[in-house]
């Protein structure tokens, strides 16, 4: 049962990274890191409980937070090309360009 | 017993769903649509795959300990997901409408 949840993940896992490898906007790629992330979270207290030490769970709960305010401090520089606010307002030019 | 089967059905679900928002997550024709497909990976999957390795654990701090991840990623979850739509708007991302080609 544990195994079969690890196994889903690591295939949403490497889907995510394809969206990452092909995507054409930098959100896709932004979106699939995060979607990564967050599985990478899911993964660890999966193993945790499969190899019989479910004390990994307070790694999971660091990496949760470390995650989130990465998307957000990333978020915050595309959008407003600084990491304040009243930055100087230049972000991305265009968000289709393939980078 | 019955915990036990509850967890079980509770962590396939939860598998199966991360593997199909995966797939939609490489299927859909625009970047808005495929932040729904990771909005369900990431919130409903969570709580469905941590409820369940909940029910499996066997002291109190542990269920207590997943309970507080499951509540942080459903915090924050939602809040990544409208700040990468927020961010994709401002920078003026073009929608996709059917019949057109998609934006892939």
């Amino acid at each position: 049962m544990l195994a079969f949840a690890a196994i889903a993940i690591l295939i949403t896992m490497a889907l995510a990274l394809v969206r990452v490898i092909r995507g054409p906007t930098i959100y896709d790629r932004i979106m699939a890191v995060n979607v990564f992330d967050t599985k990478t979270v899911l993964m660890i207290a999966v193993i945790g409980f499969i190899v019989g030490r479910p004390e990994f769970i307070d790694v999971a709960i660091v990496y949760a937070l470390i995650n989130f305010i990465a998307i957000i401090a990333i978020l915050r520089y595309f959008e407003y090309g600084d990491f304040s606010r009243g930055g100087r307002g230049r972000g991305v030019d265009d968000p289709e360009v393939k980078r | 017993m019955i915990i036990d089967i509850l967890s079980w059905i509770l962590v396939v679900i939860g598998s199966v769903l991360l593997v199909i928002g995966g797939i939609g997550m490489l299927r859909f024709p625009d970047f808005y649509s495929r932040l729904q497909a990771a909005g369900i990976t990431d919130s409903l999957c969570s709580i469905t795959i941590l409820l369940g390795l909940t029910l499996h654990a066997d002291s109190v701090p542990l269920a207590a300990k997943l309970l507080f991840t499951l509540l942080f990623l459903l915090l924050t979850a939602p809040v990544a997901s409208h700040a990468l739509a927020k961010a994709a708007r401002h920078r003026k991302l073009r929608h996709w409408s059917p019949g057109g080609e998609d934006i892939l």
